[in-house]
């Protein structure tokens, strides 16, 4: 699957694994939260990387313990009008200091990578049947903003 | 007045042009209306009964007279020729085309203004004193402090997207309150503590709409310079931890309330605690550049001209000494008063305004005062800075307008909500009641027998017509297909916040105007003296008084137990 990374488009190496799926031998996994404490000890033997995948309403402090281990944090938006993931995302980045991938995944579209990418998202799997090249453009139609944020901690009257 | 520099016009620029992409890929069928919705929601746009809706806003209901003339203009060429202000400070249009609506935008940014965040889940436009500045009650001008949160709100990255729509009001009163303050998701209250210092009080939880609350303090004396990260760590409980299962249980007053005002704000404490004294700690040059901004007028030096004002109340002009008894406010500066302009004259919709008006108004802004105008959230129009020896003038000049109407604060001074003629959301119309009303008592001196009293309509449970907090408040609701109207008494949206109380059984469309007109006279024989105001009397004697006018004897008990 193609997703916006860092600005630009790649293939992810990445494979959502369900709950009750069997972990494929090798590769690059995301499991749910649940699953990571679950199978923690395996899965840091495993060769591969980590990622593990938040529902919206779990917040950031019940990865914070794991976030070394980890390459990746996927945030899910059930709808797009569920926002408590800019939340989740912001208190990843700022609070906790990670430095890894953070990914929106679920009702992701177009109108909320500006907002996202502000947050602290840096990675984005849109949502299916949508103009991935198109929504690159989202990244740039604002060239000032009022707010610190995880991109850039200064509000704008830091910065005046 | 607040003048962009040349970021905070970038952004209006910028939203321009992202919204006319957003119209062309919707034109396209590349987003779905179900997807284009909560796009437009967060530009103002509705789609209503019969068109869109656009709703502009007014940071703190303050006004240039060039962005009233761009505002007639709007009216002229993209609408119906005229305008509807509403109850949050704001300017609706209602009859814009999708096609034009990206148009609209570039034209608002050509004068600073905007339709960001005016509707859908976010924070939305932030209300204040319509007096500030000019008031001679209030500690400081809170102005620079509502445009300070106006920034810090706008596009905001982490509360795009929040449970429910999040409305701030800023006063700075400390013996009265003219914002509705303690029915906001968030109030602020500008207060001095015993050493002098000035800082805000924070309450939370207040509204209306179908769970009507009165905010409770959370912070007792949050430090200027610590207002925006408070706010910060208020929104962000909030976004976390707000019901998002439920729409009807989703606004912050829900959330306050199944916690307790002690662990909602220990939980924001907590956060706070994360956060203060970091980046959003206000820098006293900012501080200092925003309050800039607001530096008083220049005004001539004139004497106190008390005895002119009484002069002029008591004059041989009746209509004038009306006008000048009841339209206008004490002003800080010597010399000077402030102008209610009443949007509610007879004939009319409460709140709109004709094109052809908004011109020549924005004319007398300029000739009376500093080319600034406010609006008041009970949908009128101020002039702030006018001259008293000038009063004359100007009266004539509005009553040529058709806007002289001398009814501030009165009983016709009445707010009401676009209700069915208009909104998708209604269950019953609003204007008709509202104007028939305005007829009914337009006698001008039964209503200033009456005194000061506040009538406010809904039509529907939304409350946007602020019903819950009406002297007498109205609720249209429907009954089978057929409007009826509840009557409520007692409410009042300021210092002494309460929340009206429900008299008994609803009554028709035919009957609600008598009802009103029922209880004034009650009110009439029940006072002991004209000090006695409506509230006061309602408070000190209860509904039962009214009751007894209202229903027969038989329906009376059953009132008491009426549908709700």
């Amino acid at each position: 699957m193609r997703i916006i990374r860092n600005g630009a488009i790649c293939e992810d190496r990445f494979v959502h694994v369900a709950d009750g799926v069997a972990l494929p031998e090798t590769g690059d996994v995301i499991v749910s939260l649940d699953r990571y404490r679950e199978l923690r000890a395996a899965l840091q033997k495993r060769a591969g990387q980590v990622g593990v995948r938040l529902r919206s309403d779990q917040e950031a402090t019940l990865v914070a313990p794991y976030l070394a281990e980890l390459a990746l944090v996927a945030i899910e938006f059930p709808g797009f009008k569920d926002g408590c993931g800019y939340s989740t995302a912001r208190l990843l980045r700022e609070r906790f200091g990670f430095r890894g991938e953070v990914r929106a995944v679920g009702d992701v579209m177009r109108d909320q990578l500006f907002y996202m990418q502000r947050c602290g998202f840096n990675a984005f799997e849109l949502k299916a049947g949508k103009n991935i090249e198109d929504a690159l453009n989202a990244f740039k139609e604002y060239s000032v903003t009022y707010q610190g944020a995880a991109d850039e901690p200064r509000p704008l009257f830091r910065r005046r | 007045m607040y003048q962009y520099d040349e970021e905070d016009q970038r952004i209006v620029e910028e939203r321009a042009q992202q919204f006319r992409g957003q119209v062309d890929r919707r034109f396209s069928g590349e987003i779905a209306e179900v997807e284009f919705k909560p796009l437009r929601l967060q530009n103002g746009i509705y789609m209503q009964l019969h068109a869109y809706m656009l709703r502009v806003a007014i940071p703190y209901g303050t006004l240039s007279s060039q962005q009233l003339r761009k505002l007639a203009h709007i009216a002229r060429v993209y609408d119906k020729s005229y305008g509807h202000f509403t109850t949050r400070q704001n300017l609706q249009y209602n009859w814009p085309k999708l096609d034009d609506l990206p148009k609209i935008l570039a034209e608002l940014a050509t004068v600073q203004m905007h339709a960001i965040q005016t509707s859908g889940n976010c924070v939305r436009n932030v209300t204040s004193d319509h007096f500030a500045g000019v008031a001679r009650d209030e500690l400081e001008d809170p102005r620079p402090w509502a445009e300070l949160i106006r920034q810090w709100s706008t596009f905001h990255p982490e509360f795009a997207a929040l449970p429910r729509k999040f409305k701030i009001a800023v006063s700075s009163t400390p013996d009265t309150d003219r914002t509705a303050v303690r029915f906001h998701d968030v109030g602020v209250r500008l207060v001095e503590n015993a050493a002098g210092k000035r800082g805000f009080e924070v309450l939370v939880g207040g509204g209306m709409g179908r769970t009507p609350q009165i905010a409770e303090v959370i912070g007792k004396f949050v430090e200027r310079q610590d207002l925006l990260s408070y706010l910060e760590a208020v929104l962000r409980v909030y976004n976390l931890h707000g019901r998002r299962d439920n729409i009807y249980k989703a606004r912050i007053k829900i959330l306050v309330s199944a916690l307790g005002v002690e662990e909602f704000r220990a939980l924001v404490e907590a956060e706070w605690e994360q956060i203060k004294g970091g980046p959003l700690q206000l820098t006293p040059a900012e501080i200092a550049r925003v309050q800039a901004h607001f530096a008083a007028p220049a005004y001539q030096q004139l004497t106190a001209a008390d005895a002119v004002l009484a002069g002029l109340k008591l004059g041989k002009n009746r209509e004038l000494g009306r006008f000048v008894q009841n339209n206008t406010t004490p002003h800080k500066q010597p010399g000077y008063v402030a102008v209610t302009i009443s949007l509610k004259e007879k004939g009319t919709p409460p709140g709109d305004l004709s094109d052809y008006q908004m011109d020549r108004v924005a004319d007398l802004a300029e000739r009376y005062g500093f080319g600034e105008l406010r609006v008041t959230h009970t949908q009128n129009l101020v002039l702030p800075d006018v001259q008293v020896s000038q009063l004359p003038a100007l009266h004539a000049e509005l009553v040529e307008l058709g806007l002289g109407t001398a009814n501030a604060n009165k009983v016709t001074d009445l707010i009401a909500c676009p209700g069915l003629d208009y909104c998708a959301l209604a269950n019953a119309r609003s204007i008709p009641v509202a104007m028939e009303l305005m007829a009914r008592f337009e006698d001008i001196d039964y209503q200033n027998d009456l005194g000061e009293l506040s009538l406010k309509i809904s039509g529907c449970i939304n409350a946007c017509g602020h019903h819950h907090v009406g002297n007498i408040g109205i609720l249209g609701i429907d009954k089978q297909g057929q409007e009826f109207y509840q009557l409520a008494l007692g409410g009042s949206p300021g210092h002494d916040a309460s929340i009206a109380e429900v008299v008994g059984r609803a009554f028709p469309r035919s009957e609600i105007v008598g009802a009103v007109e029922k209880v004034l006279s009650r009110y009439l024989t029940l006072r002991a003296s004209p000090e006695e105001t409506f509230l006061d009397v309602v408070r000190q004697k209860g509904l039962g008084p009214f009751q007894e006018v209202l229903y027969p004897a038989t329906q009376r008990q059953e009132a008491v137990h009426a549908d709700h």
